[in-house]
C-alpha cells in the first residue's frame, strides 16, 4: 500500500511539468485567443490601453461575411482534398512499385521521402521560380520556359497568377498543390511501405492461386488491411493542410483576388500588419475549430477500440 | 605541472583581458541603441557614413546598430511593436513619420516631444513645415525626418517611347492613349510588380491626388472630405483603365522585377516610388540618358512622401545619447551625407544640392514648392488597419474590375479605420 502511494506521487511528480506546461503554454493561450476575439482590440490604440469591452461574436460575423475569408474557406477546402488525394494516390501507387523490391528500390525510396526533409519555405520558394508564369507568350519562364522549348506551348498558362475559378475552386492554387504534394507524398509511400512489408505474404500468395487479379488483390485485401495507416495519413495530411502557412508564404502569398489565400495567411497579415488583433484572434480560433473538426472523431474513434 | 602553470596564465590573462575591456567600457559615455529596417543596398551604406559622423562627433559613445531585414521594414515594425509594448525600447528608431508614428505611438503615449529640441538647436525653420507637421500631434513634435521619397512618380524608357513614337503624356487622357499606342505595338505599356500588393496601392494613391488635388486628397485624413466623394470613384475607374494595360504575370513579381522589365526595354512605364532611380543607376543607367521621369499624370504641383523619421521613445535607456543622435541626423551635415548614398533627398531646404544627381534635385526643387501629401501604401495617410483593407481592397479589384464594389468598400474601410 505504501509502496503504491509512493509511486503514484513519484509519476505525479514526473507528469507535474508537463501538465502546467499544457496547461499555461496551450489551453491558457488558446482561452485567452479566445477571449482576445470577443474584445475589440482592432485597433492598436485598443490594444495598447487593453479596454475590457466585449463585443460578443461581431468579429467572427464580420470575418464570415468578407469576401477575403470566404475566398480562403473554399481554398482551405480544395487545397486539402486535392492536396490529400494525391498524396495518396501517389503515395500508394510508389509503395506498391517499391513493395516488389525494383533494382535501385533503396535508391527511390530514399528519394522520394527527401522532400519531407525540407522545409516548406525552400520548397515554397523553389517553387515559386518554377511556376513563374513570365510574360506569355514572348518572354516564358520557368516551365513555360521548359514547355516552349518542348513546342508544348498550349500547356502554357498562368499558373498561380491565373484568376480564373470553377465551382468555386482557383485554378491557381493547382501551382500550390502540386508543390505540396511533391513534399509530403513521400510520407504516404514510407507509411504504406512500412505496412506492405508487415503484410503475411502467404495471404497474397492464396489470393493469387485462387485467381484474382492484381487490382483484386489491391482493393479486396491490400486496402482493407491497411486501413487503419491511411486513416491515420488522411488525419496528418489534412492538418499539414491547414498549417500550409509557410508554404503559401514563401510561394505566392495570398495572390490577385486572393486565389492561393488560406486562413493562416489571413491571421498573420491582420495581426501583425495591421493591428487587428481581434480579428487575427477570430481566425485562429476558426483555424482551431477546423482541426478540431478532423481530429476529434479520429481520437473517439481509436478510444473505442481499446 | 606545465599544465597547471599554462593554465594559470592563461585565467591570468583572461582576468586582465576583462579589466581592459570593462575600463575601456568605462572611458566611453555609454551607448546608443538605433533601431532601423535599412540592411539594402545604398541605405546600408548610408547609415554606416551617418553612425561614422555621429561617432567623428561623439567618440566616446558607441553605437549600437540594431537592425532587423526583411519585408520592406514591416518585420521590423513587428519588432519594434513588441519591444515598445513591452516597456524595452531602443533609444531611437526609424519610423515614416505621419499616422504610423503618430497613430501607433504618440497617440498611446510611448513618445516624448522633441519641439523644444528643435527650437533649442536651431533647426526647426530649416525643415520643410509641412513635413514637421505630418509628424506632429497637439501642437507638439515627435520625430526628425532625415529623408525623403516621393511616391507619385512615373519612369519610362526613352528609347522604347522614341521607338514607337510614343511622348511622354501631359495628363490621364494622353497617358492613356500612350498605354494604348504601346500595347498594339507589343510591349508591355505599364510594368507592375505587385506581388506585395502595395505597388498596386501605391498607383491608385497617385490617382487619388490627381482626382481630388492634393487638399482634396489630404482632407480625406482630416475630416475635410467625405469618403464618398465622387472623385474617389473616378480614381477608380482610372485605375481600372491603367490595369488593362500592365504585365499579366504582375501578381507573381516585385517592384524591382517590374523595374527590371522596364530597364531590358520590354515596357514603356513604370510607376514607382523614387527608390526605383536608385535601383535603376545600380544597373548601371544614368538619369535622364536612358530613363526620363514625370509626376503620375494630373498630380503635378503635389508631391506624395514617404519619410524616415527618428524618435524618441519614453524610457529609452540612453536619452541623453539618443538627443545627440537626433541633433546629428538633423544637422545639414548629417543629411546630406545620409541622402545622396541612400538616394533620397532631405528633409531640410538648406542642403548643398551639388551633392545630388540631376533626378535628386528636380525632386528637391518640388519638393521645395509642391504641396506635401502623405502617402497610404507607406503608413503616412492613415492607421495600418486602413493600409491592409485597401491593399485588398485594390487586390481584389484589378481582378473583379468592379468600380462599385471597390468604392463601397472604400468607404467602409475609411469609416471603420479612419475616422
Amino acid at each position: 500500500m505504501k509502496r503504491k502511494h509512493k509511486e503514484s506521487l513519484t509519476s505525479i511528480a514526473i507528469l507535474s511539468p508537463s501538465i502546467i506546461t499544457l496547461a499555461i503554454f496551450v489551453y491558457g493561450f488558446i482561452s485567452r485567443s479566445v477571449q482576445i476575439s470577443m474584445l475589440d482590440w482592432d485597433t492598436f490604440a485598443n490594444f495598447m490601453r487593453k479596454a475590457k469591452d466585449y463585443v460578443g461574436l461581431e468579429n467572427y460575423i464580420s470575418l464570415f461575411t468578407e469576401s477575403r475569408f470566404q475566398t480562403d474557406l473554399w481554398n482551405t477546402l480544395y487545397f486539402t482534398l486535392f492536396f490529400i488525394i494525391g498524396c495518396l494516390a501517389i503515395g500508394i501507387l510508389l509503395s506498391l512499385i517499391l513493395n516488389n523490391k525494383p533494382r535501385g528500390g533503396y535508391f527511390f525510396q530514399n528519394l522520394y521521402l527527401f522532400p519531407m526533409a525540407i522545409s516548406f519555405v525552400v520548397t515554397g520558394t523553389v517553387w515559386r521560380w518554377i511556376f513563374a508564369p513570365g510574360r506569355l507568350p514572348n518572354n516564358p519562364r520557368g516551365i513555360n520556359l521548359l514547355f516552349e522549348q518542348l513546342g508544348l506551348q498550349n500547356l502554357q498558362w498562368g499558373w498561380f497568377t491565373s484568376t480564373n475559378s470553377f465551382l468555386g475552386f482557383n485554378v491557381a492554387l493547382i501551382a500550390v498543390i502540386i508543390a505540396a504534394i511533391w513534399q509530403y507524398s513521400g510520407y504516404t509511400m514510407a507509411m504504406w511501405l512500412a505496412g506492405l512489408r508487415g503484410i503475411d505474404q502467404q495471404l497474397i500468395e492464396a489470393a493469387r492461386i485462387d485467381g484474382a487479379s492484381k487490382w483484386q488483390i489491391f482493393t479486396k485485401i491490400l486496402f482493407p488491411i491497411q486501413k487503419p495507416i491511411t486513416l491515420s495519413a488522411i488525419i496528418v495530411l489534412a492538418h499539414v493542410s491547414l498549417k500550409a502557412f509557410a508554404l503559401i508564404y514563401a510561394m505566392t502569398g495570398s495572390g490577385p483576388n486572393n486565389v492561393t489565400d488560406i486562413p493562416a495567411v489571413y491571421m498573420f497579415e491582420a495581426t501583425f500588419r495591421s493591428n487587428r488583433y481581434s480579428t487575427g484572434s477570430a481566425i485562429a480560433i476558426v483555424l482551431l475549430m477546423m482541426v478540431g473538426l478532423l481530429i476529434i472523431p479520429y481520437l473517439v474513434n481509436s478510444f473505442k477500440e481499446e | 605541472m606545465l599544465f597547471k602553470k599554462s593554465m594559470l596564465l592563461s585565467i591570468l590573462l583572461m582576468v586582465a583581458l576583462l579589466f581592459v575591456s570593462s575600463f575601456s567600457a568605462m572611458a566611453q559615455n555609454g551607448e546608443v541603441e538605433i533601431f532601423s529596417w535599412w540592411t539594402g543596398g545604398g541605405e546600408e551604406e548610408g547609415l554606416n557614413a551617418l553612425i561614422e559622423l555621429f561617432n567623428e562627433n561623439y567618440p566616446n559613445v558607441e553605437v549600437i546598430n540594431a537592425t532587423v531585414a526583411g519585408g520592406a521594414g514591416s518585420n521590423a515594425k513587428a519588432v519594434l511593436k513588441t519591444r515598445m509594448v513591452g516597456g524595452n525600447p531602443p533609444d531611437s528608431f526609424q519610423v515614416h513619420g505621419g499616422a504610423e508614428l503618430v497613430n501607433t505611438y504618440v497617440e498611446t503615449g510611448l513618445m516624448e516631444p522633441i519641439t523644444g529640441l528643435l527650437e533649442e538647436w536651431g533647426v526647426k525653420d530649416k525643415f520643410n513645415q509641412q513635413i514637421l507637421e505630418m509628424s506632429s500631434y497637439e501642437g507638439e513634435y515627435y520625430s526628425v525626418p532625415v529623408n525623403v521619397h516621393r511616391s507619385n512618380i512615373m519612369f519610362y524608357n526613352k528609347a522604347v517611347l522614341e521607338e514607337n513614337n510614343v511622348e511622354p503624356p501631359t495628363d490621364l487622357a494622353s497617358f492613356k492613349e500612350a498605354l494604348a499606342k504601346l500595347d498594339e505595338a507589343g510591349v508591355v505599356p505599364l510594368s507592375l510588380g505587385d506581388t506585395n500588393k502595395w505597388p498596386a496601392t501605391q498607383i491608385f494613391e497617385s490617382l487619388l491626388v490627381s482626382t481630388l488635388g492634393p487638399d482634396g486628397y489630404n482632407g480625406l485624413w482630416n475630416g475635410n472630405t467625405a469618403a464618398d466623394d465622387p472623385a474617389v470613384r473616378e480614381a477608380l475607374v482610372h485605375f481600372n483603365d491603367i490595369m488593362q494595360y500592365v504585365n499579366e504575370d504582375h501578381s507573381a513579381l516585385t517592384w524591382q522585377d517590374a523595374t527590371q522589365i522596364m530597364h531590358e526595354g520590354e515596357a514603356g512605364f513604370n510607376i514607382m516610388g523614387d527608390w526605383a532611380e536608385g535601383y535603376m543607376k545600380t544597373l548601371g543607367w544614368t538619369p535622364g540618358e536612358e530613363f526620363g521621369w514625370m509626376p503620375v499624370p494630373e498630380s503635378e504641383g503635389t508631391f506624395i512622401v514617404i519619410t524616415d523619421t527618428f524618435g524618441l521613445p519614453k524610457g529609452a535607456p540612453n536619452p541623453e545619447n539618443a538627443k545627440k543622435w537626433l541633433k546629428t541626423i538633423a544637422s545639414v551635415e548629417g543629411q546630406d551625407t545620409f541622402n545622396p548614398i541612400k538616394g533620397s533627398i532631405p528633409a531640410r531646404l538648406d542642403a548643398d544640392k551639388s551633392k545630388y544627381d540631376p533626378y535628386l534635385t528636380s525632386a528637391m526643387e518640388d519638393f521645395a514648392e509642391d504641396t506635401l501629401s502623405p502617402s497610404i501604401a507607406h503608413g503616412s495617410a492613415a492607421p495600418e488597419g486602413f493600409i491592409t483593407a485597401l491593399n485588398d481592397t485594390i487586390n481584389e479589384f484589378i481582378t473583379t474590375g468592379d468600380v462599385d464594389e471597390a468604392f463601397e468598400n472604400f468607404q467602409k474601410n475609411h469609416e471603420e479605420y479612419v475616422q
